[in-house]
């Protein structure tokens, strides 16, 4: 069980947070004209990367908060955390 | 026999004074407080405990621990039955009750034993090769056989009555295993104001230094183990836990450690577990787990008596044992001399058979001087003795080792053999330790570290007593210092031990002359040399298929006394050196964990956790029968007498059409969302519009996932210019949250807007009904009820006795229906005032069922229809999608699969006959004598039964679904091998119009 550093509540759990996929995804713009192809891209395709992986985590049974997770996907190891409006200092 | 194998000396850990019974296989026998299952049977000369998994071979004990590959029996009887028990890990207690298995009819004469006979029909693989073909012969014949005959103990069949708990815990320093090393670093971590925990198996402290003749400082190793421990416990930063097993490493410095409780207590009170699961997340864990002795490959080297020689060892210092009376020591190396040495002390001059050339260890001479002659370059070739050993032959290698130049014959009745030492590695492993193979131990030690895990000891590698203290010592206050500041070491003191000599790089004997008998590998998967030979000749060149062929260290035992002898003759066969082999991987768990522990409190009741209604008591006294949706416990019907589901359903759903029903909808979700950017949130979640809904209105909203799937509906209400009350269905609650919390906070962050759960704040009464206005007109005289008053999708706040309500009027059965709202604390008080005032209009309560029933006949969609796989047009909500504004999903409407005209949409069915219920489910077809492969049309979602019409009707989705209604086609189900005509009509079935919630 991983152990993840809430930006807003300090290190819990792996079973206080939910899993939200890649954080590097952008979703378009509203009302803006996309191709299929495009549009296909941000709803079904993701890169599957082995190591460093930038992801959402949301803390579902804390604080209810979104943050953005830097993790290896091979050792598991935790780089940073960081809020939604942040960068990751490593 | 009783107790014919003790010793006569009383330096060990057995009380003598307090007998205790126990039975096996039927015989009693008694053994001592401090005894293990092991000790007191090998004390009562009892070796056969067991047949072996493949060949049913007479097996009895090998270890005195963790290590024990063969000695597995069933414990108790009953409920309390469990099978695969390792007999040297269980502590004896008065009335413990234990068999042998895998033996019928008795472990003296079993049946199976045929299979050794047949043994050459039983080589590596042999499954996988023989019951290939025919196919169909794999499930109902060679399947069923091979478990029976195969395999182990039995799991019992009735539910474990036993308490299981879990802890969870937090420290600074674990220390796993209590040797020397593990007893220094946790000394030392301790007083360097550490918070540690300090983990043992064993029921004792101390590890080797209960078995082993050094000094530290100026006490015996036994003397300074206690003293350690005494200065441990007096120090309020530790945590020492005996009989527990840390089994697991996880990430992030997660391990997992199970503590037996109450096994050894005698009568238990109720409330003690038996076991308890320790969830420890440690700062920096120090393995110091030790290390296993290797046993020796030879001919039938799996008798009953021939054992580990530091097991022996350990049966006559710790518990006053002796494993046989004309031993035979058989050695590749200088420790088993210390067995030798015991068996001395207690008048037993013992054989002993050396491979080495020669040695001038100090207990080799010691052993000398004694007056016993040591046949070196020797080794044992084979074994004699069926249910026990009795004779060993003794052959001289020649100078390749490789064969016996002469052989005898020497009787017996045990062989403590050594192999030399294996450092117990699985915990670094687990952790993602990348081992390095030692050439001077001829073992894998941990090397490149993933995770905060330091190996010290003999664990490490370092199986002198110096090195090991040295590490401790050292280790335990270089970690502690990452997380105290007193910067406190603790020195090291002197210690003493005899110097060991190298041991000899030999674990397989050569066969005795002319014959071939098996020389075990793996004794708990019935491994021998020759299955490894053939699959390295059948082509598994990689270390993991010689395992998956041959079953090599897998299981229970995971390899702990077979690995390293394993890739040692893969290795000599294939001419590579052993790190060229690699190993293969150590899993979790190390030792075999029950299922109880694993689950823990989490049974039965507490299997999930059980919300209930404000209302709960109410339904309960009114004979509800409940259902549970998602964590809810909701009412699916209140049958009154005799009534059977069918008919009280009937009865209530009949009733809302008729007269007035009350429905608790308490457990829809609820959410409120405020802020000045509500309005155009709620216009981007949803497919409809928003922006321009008034204050005091409800309105019907459809969200979708962006992939356009149809993801939750409900009704919203504008409370003020910027709040909201959103409802949601019960089952996606939480998830619709959790989708909002992500869209605010990571795809809009610049809106500004706040949501919050009120699920539990608000409790639901729903009012439907013809008679329902006239009900609610006489609980509010205060509010205008007139349908110009209150118009459909309205709502309104009033009181009743000094309670606020809130009063929608909003609709899900499609009569005119209210849904009153009030604080959840008054809503079993404002339910009963319905219901009494609701007795004039012959209201009855209406349960899930029903609530379905009156859904279904309307058309509205719900769960079964919104199953993730139906965009709005699927399921007829083709109106609800703005055309004009864009909403999360919307794109993904307009693509080719998505706008294909013969999708499948919502239609309705009737049984052609009028009485025939379509289950659920039913694949929808259109020539019933079609030959398979038949296509389908598409499923039926829901069923009920129309109490507006009197006959049975269903909502399917279908291909091109509009296009055939009016026509004729079967609803048939495999399952229940029935085939049903149906009509296709409007899923709207009753009032199409919608001029009921409107009235």
């Amino acid at each position: 069980m991983l152990e993840i550093k809430c930006p807003y509540c300090g290190k819990r759990s792996q079973n206080e947070f939910s899993y939200g996929g890649d954080a590097t995804i952008k979703r378009p713009q509203l009302g803006e004209e996309i191709s299929t192809e495009d549009w296909d891209n941000f709803v079904y395709y993701r890169d599957n990367p082995r190591g460093k992986h930038s992801e959402l985590w949301h803390h579902v049974s804390g604080c209810r908060q979104w943050f953005k997770v830097s993790r290896d996907t091979a050792t598991h190891e935790i780089f940073d955390t960081c809020k939604m409006n942040e960068d990751f200092n490593v | 026999m009783s107790n014919s194998f003790r010793t006569t000396n009383s330096t060990g850990l057995i009380n003598k004074d307090k007998k205790i019974n126990f039975t096996f296989n039927g015989t009693i026998y008694h053994g001592y407080e401090g005894d293990t299952l092991a000790s007191a049977l090998i004390a009562n000369g009892v070796h056969l405990v067991g047949r072996s998994f493949k060949y049913h071979r007479p097996r009895g004990f090998l270890g005195v621990g963790v290590e024990e590959p063969n000695a597995m029996v069933q414990l108790h009887d009953g409920n309390k039955s469990e099978p695969n028990i390792i007999a040297t890990e269980v502590e004896l207690v008065e009335g413990l009750k234990a068999k042998s298995q895998n033996c019928w009819p008795s472990v003296q004469f079993d049946i199976g034993e045929i299979n050794n006979v047949l043994n050459r029909f039983f080589p590596a693989g042999f499954y996988y090769k023989t019951f290939m073909w025919p196919k169909s012969f794999w499930m109902k014949i060679y399947e069923p056989f091979i478990r029976k005959a195969a395999g182990m103990g039995k799991a019992p069949l009735l539910p474990d009555p036993d308490r299981y708990e879990h802890n969870y815990e937090h420290c600074d320093v674990l220390v796993v295993g209590s040797g020397p090393s593990g007893l220094a670093s946790a000394l030392a971590a301790a007083k360097n104001g550490a918070r540690v925990i300090l983990a043992e198996d064993k029921p004792n402290f101390g590890g080797s230094l209960l078995t082993d003749e050094v000094t530290i400082g100026n006490m015996s190793g036994k003397e300074w183990a206690s003293d350690t421990i005494s200065q441990l416990k007096s120090m309020p930063n530790v945590i020492l836990k005996k009989r527990s097993q840390v089994f697991g490493y996880y990430d992030h410095n997660m391990t997992v450690m199970i503590e037996r409780v109450s096994d050894h207590i005698e009568n238990p009170s109720k409330y003690t577990p038996r076991q308890r699961l320790h969830y420890i997340r440690a700062g920096e864990v120090i393995v110091s787990t030790g290390s296993i002795e290797r046993p020796i490959s030879f001919g039938n080297n799996d008798r009953p008596g021939i054992v580990l020689a530091s097991a022996a060892k350990e049966y006559m210092k710790v518990y006053e044992t002796l494993v046989g009376k004309k031993p035979i020591i058989f050695t590749n190396n200088d420790t088993a001399y210390s067995t030798a040495l015991e068996f001395i002390k207690n008048d037993i001059e013992p054989i002993i058979v050396d491979t080495r050339d020669s040695s001038n260890g100090e207990l080799v001479k010691e052993v000398q001087q004694k007056g016993i002659s040591i046949k070196f370059n020797s080794g044992i070739a084979d074994t004699k003795g069926h249910l026990k050993i009795n004779s060993a032959i003794i052959g001289k290698l020649d100078s390749s080792k490789e064969s016996f130049i002469s052989e005898e014959t020497v009787e017996c009745d045990c062989i403590c053999m050594s192999g030399g030492w294996t450092p117990t590695v699985h915990l670094s492993s687990q952790a993602g330790n990348k081992l390095k193979f030692n050439d001077d131990i001829d073992a894998f030690v941990p090397d490149k570290k993933r995770q905060k895990e330091t190996a010290i000891g003999a664990a490490n590698g370092s199986f002198t007593l110096n090195q090991s203290l040295a590490e401790g010592f050292q280790v335990g206050f270089d970690l502690s210092n990452k997380f105290t500041d007193q910067n406190n070491p603790t020195n090291s003191p002197n210690s003493n031990e005899p110097s060991y000599e190298k041991h000899e790089k030999l674990w397989c004997m050569p066969l005795p002359s002319g014959k071939k008998p098996k020389r075990f590998i793996d004794f708990q998967n019935d491994v021998a040399v020759s299955d490894v030979e053939l699959a390295i000749r059948e082509g598994f060149r990689s270390i993991e298929h010689v395992k998956r062929y041959t079953t090599l260290g897998m299981a229970g035992d995971q390899g702990k006394t077979s690995n390293l002898n394993g890739l040692q003759y893969v290795s000599k066969i294939e001419k590579k050196i052993v790190p060229e082999v690699g190993h293969t991987t150590f899993r979790p768990p190390y030792t075999p964990v029950t299922i109880g522990a694993i689950v823990g409190r989490e049974v039965g009741n507490h299997y999930l956790p059980t919300r209930k209604s404000p209302i709960h008591t109410w339904h309960e006294e009114n004979n509800a029968v409940f259902v549970a949706a998602g964590l809810w416990q909701r009412p699916r019907y209140y049958p009154r007498g005799s009534e059977d589901m069918n008919t009280a359903v009937n009865r209530e759903a009949a009733n809302v059409r008729k007269n007035v029903g009350i429905c608790d909808v308490t457990t829809l979700g609820k959410i409120d969302i405020k802020g000045p950017d509500a309005p155009e949130f709620l216009n981007r979640v949803y497919t409809n519009a928003w922006l321009k809904l008034p204050v005091g209105k409800a309105r019907y909203g459809v969200m979708l996932r962006e992939d356009g799937m149809v993801f939750d509906d409900g009704t919203t209400s504008r409370l003020s210019e910027n709040h909201f009350h959103m409802t949601t269905t019960t089952a996606q609650a939480a998830n619709v949250l959790s989708h909002l919390e992500y869209y605010l906070q990571v795809v809009w962050p610049d809106l500004d807007v706040n949501v919050l759960s009120t699920t539990e704040q608000w409790s639901g009464i729903a009012v439907a009904g013809p008679k329902s206005r006239d009900l609610l007109s006489k609980l509010f005289p205060d509010v205008d009820m007139s349908n110009e008053g209150l118009p459909f999708m309205g709502l309104v706040d009033s009181s009743i006795d000094g309670i606020k309500a809130r009063i929608y009027r909003i609709s899900f059965s499609g009569e005119l229906a209210y849904e009153v709202n009030v604080e959840s604390n008054y809503g079993l008080y404002i339910w009963k005032k319905i219901m009494e005032e609701g007795q004039s209009f012959d209201i009855q309560p209406y349960g899930t069922e029903a609530l379905s029933t009156l859904r279904i006949e309307m058309g509205h969609v719900a769960g079964a229809e919104l199953d993730g796989r139906t965009i709005p047009f699927d399921v007829g909500l083709n109106s609800m999608v703005s055309q004009k504004k864009d909403f999360i999903g919307k794109r993904s409407l307009s693509k080719d699969a998505f706008t294909e005209s013969d999708r499948q949409t919502i239609v309705g069915l009737v049984p052609l006959d009028k009485k025939t219920k379509i289950p659920e489910g039913s694949h929808i077809i259109e020539d019933n004598s079609a030959v398979a492969p038949i296509p389908k049309l598409g499923h039926v979602s829901s069923s009920c039964w129309s109490v507006e019409y009197n006959n049975p009707f269903s909502i399917a989705i279908i291909k091109d679904g509009k296009n055939k209604i009016g026509k004729n086609l079967y609803a048939v189900s495999p399952l229940k091998d029935i085939s049903i005509p149906v009509e296709v009509v409007s899923s709207h079935y009753v009032d199409p119009e919608g001029s009921r919630v409107r009235s």
